[in-house]
This record gives structure tokens, C-alpha cells and sequence, in this order.
């Protein structure tokens, strides 16, 4: 296993696909008369696209725009304003993950709650909050549920170990988002032109290669699901090139190591017991019909907003452009804050503190002065 | 004796006395300096080098190591890369009520013996001890004095471009050790932290070497937030090779788990030089002759002398700006 881990970055096989690609990019510019363009759905191919180097390689070859695929960067400055409220009562703990932890609020940041004395805590699992729950049984402990399919079914699973343990002071802050509501909406908008989509390897290990059919019969428009190293990335990338130059619309599953075509069964049952489909606001977005999922009404006991729901003001507008990046109408470097008033030890928005926001893979990845 | 620290070992009366003789004097040796209320030192130099360091690290006792090896390792270290032979170590301790015997009496243990690996004396010591609840466990503060040699000639004003950068083994040990022994994760790993003396190996090299222009010991912010510190101090632009960096596979599983990067986390046995190229060979032969310089390499070269500026070269061929560690090292979400 860990020689065929090793090959998936293996640098001469790398710069080999990459001239590969190049050449193949080559031909479609002569074809089209400009670079194809794909969308990668996913923060962590945000990040492996600019870390690994594949990104400024293919600079003049490969049109890369980063989707809406950080779920701290989707989330509505309205929800993140509730969750740091949220997180200034009293007599409990609030969990979260690590992205959340300084991701700017209208007024502070769940940082600032923490240094004045609130009891926040980073855990790298919701089971760890749950164990916390477990120790301390007079305190309400509070998790924040951020995340795309990817993320959910872990969720749940923390569910329902505080509802088979009887827990009763654990509940969930659910602020999940869907991909394929965001997808949808970034095509009908028709604001981003395409030519395909890097398609999110490990939401898709839940939900499977045949949940992207729609892409090709509604919107005929092809797609890879792609691994994370660099070799996979970039073989990814040339099946996308290839499907466009062969006119062939299709969905390929190009991380089969993990990837089926159904999905993981017990995940989406799991999730289809404690949650159903609600309405989510998105950043600079707006509301998108059942974009989100959310605790079904009899799981009341385990669901935050209803146990301690609070109330907050319409979020002040700033010049952070978060919103336009989301949906890759412009890149980092257009933004006038980027790099000056907005870095990532002083965040202006949530795409330069996230660990998978496009600002920041441009912040730490990119720059070259 | 109590098997636990209690509030009266730190009231200068007569259990604070028996800690002393029976702990700190019994394996430092300094009874005849434990007489005065300073130790009396005669140094034979025109130069000295001065270092103080406190450590706080949690857990105190792990793979690779315990805080009372750091705490000896971390100023002898800081000694070494400035140029300096350590000679005397002094050492405060602040510990929390309720402590173990057995296990201060490990970490002293410890530090005796690492100081005596180091040719090191610790030669005047403190005790304070606070509340329950009022410090993790033990604190401990190490100053260092070191002699500099007339004829040292480390100039780090004489880097200039071609200047080779090695690192003395694999990087990020260290951190990954720590991050697992805490237990936080949920990841196991075998790496134990390179936590280790390096004042000999060095020795080796500034005896043979005369093109060193200068040392470091990149422990917390890890190998780039040091060499960020350098280019930045001394106006060069550096260049790593992102394929040269030693990384043990463990390490690199650990970043690849966890979204961090090796060049950021912590190391505790590690030095770089900057050097003449033309000595780079002459380095890395002297280092791999030590046990701890066995996976020495040449990560990088000097290719400028204005912006200052730290970049590494990717497997692909592009570049990408380093910068000094930023914030805490969060995990990704998903």
C-alpha cells in the first residue's frame, strides 16, 4: 500500500503527465482558440492543485477556477455570526473544528470568545465532543457541524453514539452544505463558462459516480473524480481535456481506489435516518432550495438551533470578495485586500483562514513576491 | 522522603534543603558550588556566548526523550550553533504541588546525563514550588554560558550566492512524536522526537570547515520559519529543493493525514549550515560519520543576495513562496 501511495506522487512520473497534459491542452487551444477551462469542487484539490505546483505549471495551458468547495467558505457570514454568538454562553462547551477557529465574524472570531475565558475547544473528531459531553454532564456541550457529504456521515455517527449512549447534554450545530444544489446553481447562473469539473474525490466516496449523472443529461457536462496526489490530479485533468477533444460527455471514476459507483451505503442510510434536506443560505450566494441537510424534527433533543437558538443582525458588508471567489468569477489576486489588508494571520474573510479556502492555497502556494 | 512534591520542598526550610542534596546535588554534583549563593566560575576567553530557554512541553516524558533531555539538549544546542563550546548550564525549575518524586527524580536523572554527554556542568539551580493547578506539572528554565574560540570564524555577512544549505537528518521528527504522544489525534506513529546534543557533531565540523557562515537549530516553526528568519535577517534569497528534504515516510504520512507540511513542524536534534559549496561534500561526510548525522543532505543553495526571500522548488518545477509559520498548525475538515 505504501509503495502505490508513493507512486501517486512519484515526481518523474508527475513532470512526465504533466507534459502530457501540456501537449494534449495544446490541441485543444488549436481546436477552440483558448485554454479549457475546468472547475475543481473541492478545498482540498484547491489545495493540492496549488501546493503540489500544478496549478502554475499549467498556468498557460489549463484554465483551473476554484469552486465553492471550502465548506467554512460557503457558509453564510449570517450562520457564522450565530455559531460565535452561539458560542458566548454560559455553562457549556462549544466544539469545533480546527478551520472554524478563526474564521472572522461581524464582530470576533470564535479566537476572541476563547481568549475571554469561553470554553472552545478544537477536537479532531465530533466523537471526541461527544466524549466530552461524557465527562462533563453538567455543562451542555456543543458541536459545530460544518461540511460537505464528506464530512456529514461523521456527524452523524457522533450522533447517534450520544443517542445510543443516552447522552442528553451533546447537541449539534448543523450547518452542512451539498454539492450537487451548488453545481446545479453555478450552471443554471451561466455566470463561469466551463468545459468540465474536477470532481470532488472524497464527497464522492459517500455519494458515488452515478450521483453525477445529471451533469451529463441536463447540463452535458463531463467530469472526472479525481485523487489528491499529484499523479492522480494530473491524469484526472488529461481524461478532461480528452472527453472535451472527443466530444464523448461523460462522468469517469479516475480514483477507483476508493470511489464506487454507488456510494457508501451505510453513510447515506445513516445520514437519511437522523437528517433531511433544508434550505441553506451560501455566501454572497443566497438561499439555494434543499441545499443543506439538517436534524429531523424527533431528533429535537440533539439539534442546537432548536435547544439554544439565538439571534443575530444582518451581517455589514465588507470589501472581502469571498463570495465572487466561491463561485470562481475572479481569483485571489484580484481582490484589492489580498496579501495587504487580508492575510492569513489577519483574516478578512473566510477564504485566507481556511485550510482549504482559495485564498489561502493562493496566499501560501502561489505568491512568488 | 514524601513520593510527592509537596509546598514545603519550596520553602527554603529543611524539606527544600533535602530536595536539594538528595535530588539536585546528588545527580548534578555541585557540592562544593552549592555552598555559595552563586556559582564562582573562571572562563579563559575574550568572547561568551549567553542563552536562556524555559520548557513547558506536555507530555513530559516521550519517544525519543523526556523534558529534562530538552531542557538540557535545547540550550546546549542554542550554544553549539552560535559558535560557542557550552560549558555551564544553570537550572531553574518550577514545579507544580502534588508532582511525583519518582518522576522529577527521572527527569533529573535525565538532564544529568545528557549534560554530562554535552561536557556541560550545571552548576546553580532554583526551586520554586506553586500550587495545585498552577503550573503543568514542572516548568523548567536553562541558562547556558558557552566560550567562544579567538579564532571562530562564522560570518554570516560573507553568505553568497551558490552557498550550499544542509540539514544535518530528517525533518519534523520531532513535532510528529510529540503530536502522537499527546494522543489528541488519534494517529499512532513509531517516530521518536530527534531530541539530542549536537555540540560535538558541530565541533567536528567548524575544526575541518572553514566556509560555515552560519548555524541554526531549527526547533519550533520548523526548518522553513528558521531559514525564513536568516533570508530575512541577512537580506539573501534562498532556494530549497522540495525533493532534497529528508522525511522519514511516518512524517510524511502524519502531513499527508493532517494537511501539515514537514519544513513547519518542530525538531530538537537538527542543525543547518550554510556553506561554501565547495565544502558541501567536506560537511556531509563529517556529519554522517555521527550516529545523528547519519541522513545529512544538501536541501538547497543561496541564489541571491537582495529580496530576502525564501522560495522552494516543487517536484514540477515551480516555485513557491516560504513564509514564517502562521498561527497555530490546523487540521483540514474534510
Amino acid at each position: 500500500m505504501q509503495e502505490i501511495l508513493k507512486e501517486t506522487s512519484n515526481p518523474q512520473l508527475s513532470l512526465k503527465l504533466l507534459e502530457q497534459v501540456k501537449l494534449l491542452a495544446a490541441d485543444y487551444i488549436k481546436k477552440y482558440g483558448r485554454r479549457p477551462a475546468f472547475m475543481e469542487v473541492c478545498g482540498s484539490h484547491t489545495m493540492a492543485l496549488a501546493r503540489t505546483g500544478i496549478k502554475k505549471a499549467l498556468l498557460e495551458h489549463v484554465r483551473l477556477i476554484s469552486g465553492p468547495g471550502c465548506p467554512v467558505c460557503v457558509t453564510d457570514q449570517k450562520s457564522i455570526d450565530a455559531m460565535i454568538q452561539l458560542s458566548e454562553g454560559d455553562n457549556q462547551i462549544i466544539c469545533t473544528f480546527g478551520d472554524m477557529i478563526r474564521v472572522p465574524g461581524s464582530k470576533h472570531s470564535l479566537m476572541k470568545v476563547k481568549t475571554e475565558g469561553k470554553d472552545v475547544r478544537v477536537v479532531y473528531s465530533p466523537l471526541d465532543a461527544v466524549e466530552i459531553a461524557k465527562k462533563y454532564p453538567d455543562k451542555e456541550v456543543i458541536f459545530l457541524g460544518i461540511g460537505f457529504e464528506t464530512t456529514i456521515p461523521v456527524l452523524v455517527v457522533a450522533l447517534k453514539m450520544a443517542e445510543e449512549l443516552g447522552i442528553r447534554n451533546f447537541s449539534m450545530w448543523f450547518s452542512t452544505k451539498l454539492v450537487e444544489p451548488i453545481l446545479r446553481s453555478l450552471l443554471e447562473s451561466g455566470e463561469v463558462e466551463l468545459d468540465g469539473f474536477l470532481l470532488p474525490g472524497h464527497v464522492s466516496v459517500v455519494i458515488g459516480k452515478d450521483s453525477y449523472q445529471y451533469l451529463v443529461n441536463e447540463y452535458k457536462m463531463p467530469g472526472v473524480i479525481a485523487g489528491f496526489e499529484s499523479v492522480e490530479i494530473l491524469s484526472s485533468i488529461y481524461k478532461l481535456i480528452k472527453l472535451q477533444l472527443d466530444n464523448d460527455i461523460n462522468i469517469i471514476n479516475d480514483y477507483r481506489s476508493m470511489v464506487t459507483d454507488q456510494g457508501n451505503p451505510v453513510a447515506l442510510a445513516l445520514m437519511d435516518k437522523y437528517l433531511e434536506p433544508v434550505d441553506e443560505a451560501w455566501r454572497e450566494i443566497g438561499v439555494i432550495k434543499n441545499s443543506g441537510l439538517d436534524l429531523k424534527k424527533e431528533y429535537d433533543y440533539l439539534n442546537a438551533k432548536v435547544r439554544f437558538p439565538v439571534e443575530v443582525r444582518e451581517p455589514r458588508k465588507t470589501k472581502c470578495r469571498c463570495g465572487e471567489i466561491i463561485r470562481g468569477l475572479i481569483s485571489p489576486e484580484e481582490c484589492s485586500l489580498f496579501a495587504k489588508a487580508c492575510t492569513p494571520l489577519h483574516p478578512v474573510g473566510p477564504c485566507m483562514v481556511s485550510g482549504e479556502g482559495t485564498c489561502a492555497a493562493h496566499y501560501q502556494y502561489m505568491r512568488e513576491d | 522522603m514524601n513520593d510527592k512534591i509537596s509546598l514545603a520542598h519550596g520553602d527554603g526550610g529543611e524539606l527544600a534543603h533535602r530536595l536539594i542534596q538528595d535530588v539536585f546535588v546528588k545527580a548534578f554534583g555541585h557540592n562544593e558550588q552549592a555552598k555559595f549563593d552563586s556559582a564562582l566560575l573562571v572562563l579563559h576567553s575574550n568572547r561568551i556566548a549567553v542563552t536562556t530557554d524555559s520548557f513547558t512541553i506536555n507530555p513530559l516524558f516521550y519517544p525519543g526523550g523526556d523534558i529534562g533531555k530538552l531542557a538540557i539538549a535545547g540550550t546546549v544546542n542554542d550554544l553549539a550553533v552560535s559558535g560557542a563550546t557550552p560549558k555551564y548550564l544553570t537550572a531553574g525549575f518550577i514545579i507544580e504541588e502534588g508532582f511525583s518524586m519518582s518522576d522529577l527524580k527521572k527527569i533529573v536523572d535525565s538532564m544529568a546525563g545528557e549534560a554530562k554527554k554535552a561536557g556541560v556542568s550545571i552548576v546553580t539551580g532554583d526551586t520554586k514550588v506553586v500550587e495545585r493547578g498552577n503550573a503543568d506539572g514542572i516548568f523548567i528554565n536553562t541558562t547556558g554560558i558557552g566560550l567562544i574560540d579567538d579564532e571562530m570564524s562564522l560570518d554570516p555577512n560573507k553568505m553568497q550566492v551558490g552557498d550550499s544549505i544542509i540539514i544535518g537528518g530528517t525533518i519534523g521528527d520531532h513535532g510528529v512524536a510529540i503530536l502522537s504522544a499527546r494522543g489528541e489525534l488519534g494517529i499512532q506513529t513509531n517516530v521518536k522526537s530527534d531530541c539530542s546534543i549536537l555540540n560535538h557533531m558541530i565541533d567536528d565540523v567548524l575544526r575541518t570547515v572553514k566556509s560555515v557562515r552560519i548555524m541554526r537549530d531549527p526547533t519550533r516553526g520548523g526548518l522553513a520559519t528558521t531559514l525564513v528568519e536568516i533570508c530575512d535577517d541577512f537580506n539573501v534569497t534562498m532556494e530549497l529543493y522540495e525533493t532534497a528534504l529528508p522525511i522519514r515516510q511516518e512524517v510524511e504520512g502524519v502531513c499527508d493525514l493532517l494537511g501539515y507540511e514537514a519544513f513547519y513542524l518542530a525538531n530538537e536534534g537538527k542543525v543547518i549550515f550554510i556553506v561554501g559549496q565547495e565544502e558541501e561534500e567536506k560537511v556531509l561526510s563529517i556529519l554522517r560519520q555521527h550516529e545523528i548525522g547519519k541522513e545529512a543532505s544538501v536541501i538547497g543553495k543561496v541564489v541571491g543576495k537582495d529580496k530576502g526571500r525564501l522560495y522552494l522548488k516543487t517536484p514540477l518545477g515551480t516555485t513557491r513562496r516560504l513564509d514564517r509559520l502562521s498561527g497555530i498548525l490546523l487540521p483540514r475538515i474534510c
